[in-house]
């Protein structure tokens, strides 16, 4: 549906100033009906990334390409054309203060020459889809940060677009109403099929409705793929950062101290093992416990839940011989479960540490 | 106190001003809205930026604008009689007043729309506007409070100005106040044409202040 070929954006030298190199080398697909979420920091480039989708922000080179159309290639009518099928939602709302909730949501089709008759018949669906049917005749000063949203999103709605591009649209709100956006924006993927692009710095939105992310930073895509991927095995630093706090992969500091990174006499290696998709739930570890005579001592473990997947990691100390120890590990990878060696447990230190 | 000939000059006199300000007024309105839109969108990084039209429209509204009134006044006679046939009368004052309140409007315009938030340019952008329609459909509708505010100080500024073009034959309050109050030394009269300004100013910025509530949606209680 999007599709960003070798996209580049450089901001002119300010004065004595380097050229700012915004976006570098951006090649991304995004496929119809996914709600692909882009997370970066302030300045990470995201927001110029969503931008250059409906050329709000014009690449200095590369192409981006909309349902098959080079948009940076189109006539200032063509781009006008193609963009009544973008639809965007904003951080800020962006609503006309002084315009009601019905004519605010009518804006687009008025642009688009649409006769009255038939705005009112779009509308007033659009305001039943975001729940907004009884605000049609106030005024946004009228309205909650959540309803503002709403009322963006039935505009943004209004000229029937094939693509939905979210700028940080729920970093204004309270989390409880941030849920309720989201939950919105993901009925209105399922429901109507449309491909949503939202950038983002809450891990927490990918998390919740995105089925696939790209992580930026310094003006690049340093890590993309689906969402479970990416969370269960983040490569990048910068990608641990955001996805450690949700995903819980740590150990308690009270463990982490009878941690040694190297072996000592006496001392029992420590395994992290993570579990992914339908294999968190098979009983893969009491089965090696009784085939290879080996005790594991559980340290921490957790279960969470991505994309409806369940996504587990368990941090275990095995006790047994070498040979059971290194047969273990490799059952487990036949297994497909992810084996990490975190260190060795200083045995000293057991009855300190319990 | 005051004798009836004089209250039938007073009534007269304030026709007269109410005549000059109004149609000064909505002239200089229809050619500075649009000069002040014009100025608005042509500025660096703006919807149309054009600098050098900017830099050369900007030029003229502030040599307008650093002109003392009462010099702009007698410096355009020329032009005043070529507009109007003459340069003495009511209908002749109306010309300097016009000229004068234009890039007023103007500037004042190019602030309101300056201060619409750039956000919903963007958002409009986003949604194919033309650059017209944003201009039509969300600059000057969003603007709209802050123009209110602007006409209605502009119309007070042309009060005071009209009282001026009494000095060089323009006819209205000021004219009487100066022919009459001070030539004649008819302090009564003077302090009736006072009056008459104040009460005056005080009815136009009252119903400047009331349009610009009506027009303004951004502070609704919910």
């Amino acid at each position: 549906m999007i599709t960003f070929e070798h996209v580049e954006k450089t901001y002119p030298a300010r004065g004595a100033g380097a050229p700012v190199h915004a976006l570098t080398d951006i090649d991304l697909t995004i496929e119809r009906g996914e709600i692909y979420g882009i997370i970066g920091r302030s300045g990470a480039g995201k927001s110029t990334l969503l931008r250059t989708v409906n050329l709000l922000e014009k690449p200095t080179s590369g192409r981006v390409l909309v349902d098959g159309v080079d948009i940076t290639g189109l006539s200032p009518a063509q781009l006008r054309e193609a963009r009544h099928s973008i639809g965007m939602i904003f951080q800020h709302f962006n609503l006309l203060s002084s315009r009601t909730v019905f004519d605010n949501v009518a804006l687009p089709l008025e642009l688009a020459g649409v006769k009255k008759a038939q705005i009112k018949e779009t509308v007033e669906p659009l305001l039943e889809l975001v729940g907004l049917t009884d605000k049609r005749d106030r005024y946004p000063a009228e309205l909650s940060g959540g309803q503002k949203q709403r009322v963006g999103i039935a505009r943004a709605l209004a000229s029937k677009p094939k693509v939905l591009l979210s700028d940080e649209a729920t970093s204004a709100l309270d989390p409880e109403t941030t849920e309720q956006i989201l939950h919105l924006l993901a009925d209105i993927n399922k429901r109507l099929g449309l491909t949503i692009v939202l950038i983002t710095h809450e891990i927490a939105v990918i998390k919740e409705i995105c089925h696939k992310v790209a992580v930026m930073e310094g003006g690049k895509i340093i890590e993309k793929g689906p969402v479970f991927d990416i969370f269960a095995h983040p490569k990048h630093a910068t990608t641990h950062t955001f996805v450690d706090p949700v995903i819980n992969r740590g150990i308690p500091d009270s463990l982490k101290e009878r941690l040694s990174a190297t072996e000592v006499p006496e001392s029992n290696i420590v395994l992290r093992i993570t579990f992914t998709g339908e294999r968190a739930t098979s009983p893969v570890i009491s089965a090696i416990s009784r085939k290879l005579n080996l005790d594991l001592n559980i340290w921490h473990g957790q279960i969470d839940e991505i994309q409806g997947a369940p996504f587990g990691t368990l941090v275990v100390e095995a006790i047994g011989n070498p040979q059971s120890i290194e047969a273990a590990i490799s059952l487990l990878k036949v297994n497909k479960l992810g084996v990490e060696v975190l260190g060795y447990a200083v045995p000293g230190n057991l009855r300190a540490a319990v | 106190m005051l004798s009836p000939e004089i209250y039938a000059l007073l009534f007269k006199a304030l026709l007269d001003t109410l005549h000059m300000v109004a149609v000064s007024g909505i002239l200089g309105t229809l050619l500075g809205l649009p000069i002040g839109v014009l100025l608005a969108v042509t500025g660096r990084g703006e919807l149309l930026q054009n600098l050098v039209f900017n830099r050369v429209v900007g030029a003229i509204v502030n040599m307008t604008r650093s002109t003392p009134f009462i010099i702009l006044v007698v410096a355009i006679i020329p032009f005043t009689r070529l507009v109007a046939g003459t340069s003495i009368g009511t209908t002749a004052a109306i010309v300097p007043l016009t000229v004068a309140a234009t890039p007023f409007i103007a500037r004042i315009v190019e602030g309101a729309i300056r201060e619409v938030d750039r956000g919903l340019i963007e958002a409009a952008q986003a949604m194919g506007a033309t650059p017209f329609q944003i201009i039509r459909k969300v600059l000057l509708p969003e603007a709209m409070p802050a123009i209110a505010l602007g006409l209605t100080l502009s119309a007070v500024s042309l009060i005071g100005y009209s009282a001026m073009v009494g000095a060089v034959g323009g006819g209205g309050l000021g004219d009487l106040g100066i022919r009459y109050g001070y030539q004649r030394f008819l302090p009564e009269v003077m302090l009736a044409v006072v009056v008459v300004l104040i009460v005056l100013v005080q009815i136009v910025q009252s119903t400047g202040d009331w349009i610009a509530r009506r027009v303004n949606k951004r502070n609704l209680k919910s």
